[in-house]
């Protein structure tokens, strides 16, 4: 198939973007759309122009570095997957595609369609884990039966793969859905009642200092997530946040 | 030739670790803050290393080329991690376990470190626990196993089809918390381009700022890498984009010894390849051979049909279908280890039994394990008469339940319904056993330069069984290099900080500078990629999954070519001071194309058949690999001289005490 390409190109972190356009003709329906962006970068490079920087690196949906916005959508059009996990038979030939890079103030653009993730990372450091030495000297693993149920949420809240999904698809910018990933998954499981209430209060306050916008409950993220992270993790950390500010 | 020292020490092998830790030397909690480690790669190995030394108060710089520790590549291992917890009651021990990674290895791993391995296996998933790690559990709230392939117990734990990822959240977590503490400096978008030696010790790292492009120069007591494997000198693999060689081979060229580089795994449960645009091979959990069953037409003329997309593979009758891993191999059928399992798919394929238009791929069947599991759901909902359609949709809900994240991954790629219809797969490089050569200390030939986890060549022998990569990567970084490396530091409480301003970092920066700047100004011909994917082509059809000696001395006579070609018509766009990933990519393939040579001149010299190693020449009268203990029981390690043609071999013989050399057998 033939296609558009309306893409944001921007050089460096200070510089000004704009959209620009291309053409990329034969185009598979087999192909990822990274595949297909590796073909325009093929062409861009044998025309001695400089390739379009893009994140990406498993292209198994799992490491959550790719991070395009695509048509206005995080991740494109499809549901439950990541960039690299959307084929181009979702699309049509004669298609004009938007590809821009997340949209949030606590994102800048680092390069064309790269972004600058680190708010993400210093959310994490405020409180994403547990206080336990790597020493292996803890008692057994099975010593603390987990009811399969909690261990089950817990997991599908530990599923997420700090895209940054949900906020590019937020009207507010909010950080809440992954924030609340990490509460929620610590707080289904006795390991991380201990120190639930300093996490919950911890990772808040950095994420507000960080600039995202908070919740107004349009539901976008967990549609656009591409692991599925349930609104109901967003419930559970505000249950903790508000148990942990009054007591 | 000089005779490697593996430094292992004395005693039963069951007490060698216990008796090594009771007598090293020990670093005192106030020395510690006064010195400084390096540590590259923050994956499974690199990050729980990077955390461990923190917490016990050494100063860390942890270095990772994506945006964030948590990107690594670990993150993507899908099935699971062994542990012989014995939690079943099947049997296990850590003898077993250290028993089976042997064999499985086909006697080509050092056993010492093997045993070690296992001891420390059951700690890791206590720590893990305790980290908040959701492992699957059973009703009654325990944790659950399942089965891997090449034994005969299910010690392997998993959190869904994302094991990876979640102990590597763990490992991550935990550097978190040292990172909030100040003791980690994190360098996120940080490439190591080079090591620097003072006094033949390794000192610190050149690395390149990949958002600015700036060199840096960091100095250190001693230098970790934890960077992964070599998979993606194949240019397709299951390996992510940017997994690269970089570093190890970097320090291979400062002295470090590489081992037996042609021991790699292909991995028989990949998603076949569908065209020449095609940039990477996603891999299907090792897990599915627990229910899923291997097969391809019995008759040609089926098979045909198929690949002409005129029959549907749901349409053959039970008579007609070869299911060969059972047929082959009674006792383990489908769950043989990977690299039995990749020939014979190869074998079937190759007689034109293969099931899709390239002729490159065979079944994974679930039908008769959703009818299994769909049968008991009902009779345990007290349905006595349940319809073929009732087991069918409670069969489809176990499976999604126990795989739903890969089959949801299979349907995007090849846009088929895996529950209707059986998947189809081709074996693909996923994992490389070889590595820069370490001793017991994990410490390389160069005093000072440790390597961990896949980067390292020490414990899978010349295949690794499933699980075993995670259990690895974790049992170096929280539980060996912590100890180990403690010894050689406690010679260097005096040193103090290193300076970066000597002429050993003038020197690297210089050279690492160079090599940038040429990529930069060449006025070349090709892009990148069009030399990576010619290097690959080479690498898999002569030095893949089946090698001969003819091949072998082809394939490195056109490596020799590309490479030539490469360093004249490189073209690389951009600028040296900006974000340019082409940059990035040009320096990882000028290193795959000289690791790619010194593989298959390891392969050439290698005239056995072993593990992964697969040479033509030696086959047993059945077809199975003939291995040759007599002459070939050792360790290759390469000694670089200036040129992949003329690196030297040096020999670790491997001493066998405790386990007997056996024709691996899975039949």
């Amino acid at each position: 198939m033939n296609l558009t390409l309306k893409i944001w190109r921007q050089k460096g972190p200070q510089d000004k973007g704009q959209m620009v356009e291309y053409k990329v003709t034969d185009i598979s329906e087999h192909m990822s759309f990274l595949e297909m962006m590796d073909v325009l970068n093929e062409s861009l490079v044998a025309k001695d122009e400089v390739p379009i920087a893009f994140d990406h690196d498993c292209r198994e949906g799992i490491c959550g570095m790719c991070s395009l916005h695509i048509n206005g959508e995080p991740h494109g059009p499809d549901r439950g997957i990541t960039t690299c996990q959307l084929h181009m038979r979702t699309f049509k030939d004669g298609d004009t595609i938007y590809i821009e890079p997340w949209r949030a103030k606590a994102f800048p653009v680092i390069k064309d369609l790269v972004v600058d993730r680190m708010a993400f990372e210093r959310i994490q450091q405020a409180g994403g884990y547990i206080s336990v030495n790597t020493s292996g000297n803890t008692q057994d693993a099975n010593a603390i039966p987990i009811s399969k149920y909690n261990a089950d949420l817990s997991m599908d809240a530990a599923a997420c793969i700090g895209c940054g999904a949900c906020v590019a698809s937020c009207k507010n910018s909010s950080a809440m859905l992954f924030v609340a990933a990490k509460v929620s998954q610590f707080a289904l499981l006795p390991q991380g009642k201990v120190e639930a209430k300093d996490r919950v209060l911890n990772m808040v306050a950095q994420m507000d200092l960080e600039g995202f916008g908070n919740c107004t409950n349009t539901g976008a993220c967990e549609v656009e997530c591409p692991k599925s992270i349930s609104l109901e993790n967003i419930a559970r950390m505000n249950r903790e946040y508000l148990k942990a500010s009054i007591i | 030739m000089t005779t490697l020292n593996s430094r292992i020490p004395e005693g039963p092998i069951k007490d060698k670790w216990t008796l090594y830790k009771d007598h090293i030397d020990l670093v005192n909690p106030a020395n510690k803050r006064n010195i400084d480690i390096i540590v590259v790669g923050t994956g499974l190995a690199g990050g729980s290393a990077a955390a461990t030394l923190a917490e016990l108060g050494y100063n860390v710089k942890a270095f990772a080329y994506q945006d964030s520790p948590r990107r690594a590549h670990s993150i993507a291992a899908q099935g699971g991690i062994n542990a012989a917890k014995n939690y079943m009651g099947d049997g296990d021990s850590n003898y077993r376990l250290f028993y089976d990674t042997v064999k499985g290895g086909d006697y080509r791993s050092r056993e010492a470190n093997v045993h070690r391995l296992a001891e420390v296996s059951g700690a890791i998933i206590d720590q893990c626990v305790a980290q908040g790690v959701p492992f699957a559990r059973d009703y009654g709230g325990l944790l659950d196993n399942r089965s891997f392939g090449g034994v005969l117990v299910s010690r392997t734990f998993y959190a869904k089809g994302q094991t990876g990822q979640q102990l590597l959240l763990g490992c991550y977590s935990a550097m978190n918390r040292q990172i909030a503490r100040g003791k980690i400096e994190m360098f996120n978008r940080h490439e190591m381009l080079d090591v620097v030696k003072i006094d033949g010790k390794a000192r610190g790292i050149i690395a390149r700022d990949l958002i600015t492009g700036e060199i840096e120069r960091h100095s250190a007591h001693a230098v970790v890498i934890a960077t992964g494997g070599y998979g993606n000198v194949y240019f397709l693999s299951t390996n992510a984009m940017g997994s690269n060689a970089t570093a190890a081979w970097k320090i291979h060229k400062k002295g470090a010894y590489f081992a037996n580089p042609c021991f790699t795994q292909i991995h028989p449960t990949c998603i076949p390849r569908s065209g020449d645009y095609q940039s990477k091979l996603t891999l299907m959990s090792e897990s599915l051979r627990n229910d899923g069953r291997i097969w391809v037409p019995k008759k040609i003329e089926d098979a045909k049909a198929i690949q002409q997309g005129n029959l549907k593979p749901t349409a053959i009758v039970e008579e007609d279908r070869d299911y060969f891993l059972e047929r082959r191999y009674p006792a383990y059928g489908n769950l043989v280890p990977r690299d039995v399992a990749s020939r014979a798919a190869k074998e079937r394929c190759d007689a034109g039994h293969g099931v899709n238009a390239t002729g490159e791929a065979v079944y994974l069947d679930f039908a008769a394990a959703i009818n299994r599991y769909g049968s008991t759901k009902a009779k345990i909902s007290g349905n006595q008469n349940p319809s073929k359609e009732e087991i069918i949709t409670l069969g489809e809900a176990v499976i999604e339940e126990k795989y739903g994240n890969l089959f949801q991954m299979y349907e995007k790629i090849i846009d088929e319904n895996p529950y209707k219809t059986p998947m189809m797969i081709y074996p693909a490089t996923h994992y490389t056993m070889g590595g820069v050569w370490v001793d017991y200390n994990l410490m390389t030939t160069v005093p000072g330069l440790y390597c961990i986890g896949e980067a390292n060549f020490s414990d899978h022998g010349a295949n690794r069984l499933g699980a075993s990569a995670l259990m690895q990567g974790l049992a170096d970084g929280y539980f060996v290099l912590p100890y180990t490396i403690g010894d050689y530091l406690a010679d260097d409480i005096r040193t103090g900080k290193i300076p970066t301003d000597s002429p050993e970092f003038d020197e690297v920066e210089k050279s690492v500078k160079d090599q940038l700047d040429f990529f930069i100004n060449n006025e070349g011909t090709h892009s990148v990629d069009y030399f990576h994917k010619k290097l690959g082509l080479v690498m898999w059809n002569k030095v893949g999954m089946a090698r001969n000696e003819k091949g072998l001395k082809e394939a490195i006579k056109e490596i020799q070519d590309i490479r030539k070609d490469f360093w004249k018509n490189v073209k690389v766009p951009g600028d040296l001071n900006e974000m340019n990933p082409e940059l990035e990519k040009a320096g990882r393939v000028a290193d795959f194309l000289e690791l790619g040579e010194l593989f298959a001149k390891d392969a050439l010299e290698r005239e056995e058949s072993c593990g992964g190693h697969f040479r033509e020449e030696h086959i047993t009268e059945d077809g199975e690999a003939k291995r040759d203990d007599k002459n070939f029981a050792y360790v290759a390690a390469w000694e670089y001289t200036g040129k992949p043609s003329e690196a030297i071999l040096h020999k670790e013989e491997l001493e066998f005490k405790d386990i007997e050399l056996k024709t691996r057998s899975y039949k």
